[in-house]
């Protein structure tokens, strides 16, 4: 399992270097959601598989959604039929796609070779005892983190009703 | 099945997250596209949230895993204000880069 760490570490590293040296917003975003992936991989195999459900789930999925909506809004009009035709070359898309088929690679490896269930020298943090120590001691935590969000919830809302309003 | 004695240094998996940390500032402090620097600090927080991961895992306790929860509610907050602003900016200067924007025109 140290080899498997190192693998997702290197794709988390290559991936990140592609995402802050990359042109185009869609291809900065494709590597940036594997290398979400390949920063899930490593935290599973630091014996955190609830964090690493949340990582895929919030950041590659929810929070990267957010970023593919706001940059599919921005490029209205002509110009995004024509970067439309472009995606479809494959050279776009083969890079992303090479790093996220090491990551398939290892996790059919890990599951195949039965190492999961032992997971040695690193002790698994159940979701359980996660949620215990959550609602217990840091439970003022999580009432801030509530109170965190609902200010977001209404700036978010305020600034995007503000722009619809002056668009129609 | 005897576990094979395995230990990832603390130091490996510190040393990922700092590289990852380097890669979001140089891209915040590199590139002027208002997406790109928004991406750029999302890398650095999950960086943090590693490198606790990273913690938590070798003192055993799940005290990382509840720091990395609050730091994901934090990157979810950040997110979404950040993006509606993104959006206001655009309809104003037509444009997303930062530099434009170095003015304040009230």
């Amino acid at each position: 399992m140290t080899g498997a760490f190192y693998l997702a570490a290197l794709v988390a590293a290559v991936s990140t270097g592609l995402v802050i040296t990359s042109l185009n917003a869609v291809h900065a975003l494709l590597y940036l959601i594997v290398s979400f992936l390949a920063v899930a991989v490593v935290f599973f195999i630091f014996g955190a598989p609830f964090v690493a459900m949340l990582e895929i789930i919030i950041y590659a999925g929810a929070i990267m959604v957010l970023f593919v909506f706001v940059v599919m809004m921005l490029n209205l009009g002509r110009r995004a039929i024509e970067q439309e035709a472009g995606w479809l070359r494959s050279r776009i898309w083969i890079g992303p796609s090479i790093l996220s088929a090491t990551l398939l690679g290892e996790l059919l490896y890990l599951f195949g070779s039965g190492i999961l269930s032992q997971a040695g020298g690193i002790t698994v943090q159940a979701p359980k005892q996660v949620g215990v120590v959550l609602l217990g001691p840091y439970l003022i935590g999580v009432e801030l983190a509530s109170m965190l969000l609902l200010p977001g919830l209404v700036g978010a809302y305020h600034l995007g009703r503000h722009l619809n309003s002056e668009d129609a | 099945m005897n576990a094979v004695p395995l230990s990832i240094p603390l130091a490996q998996g510190m040393l990922l997250a700092g590289v990852l940390f380097a890669f979001g500032l140089i891209g915040l402090l590199v590139r002027r596209n208002l997406i790109f620097m928004l991406m750029s600090v999302e890398i650095m927080l999950n960086a943090a949230g590693l490198a606790f991961i990273v913690a938590g895992a070798q003192w055993e306790q799940a005290d990382g895993q509840i720091m990395f929860l609050f730091i994901l509610t934090l990157a979810a907050a950040e997110v979404s204000v950040g993006l509606a602003l993104v959006l206001q900016l655009y309809r104003h200067f037509q444009t997303l880069d930062a530099d434009a924007m170095s003015r304040l025109w009230g």
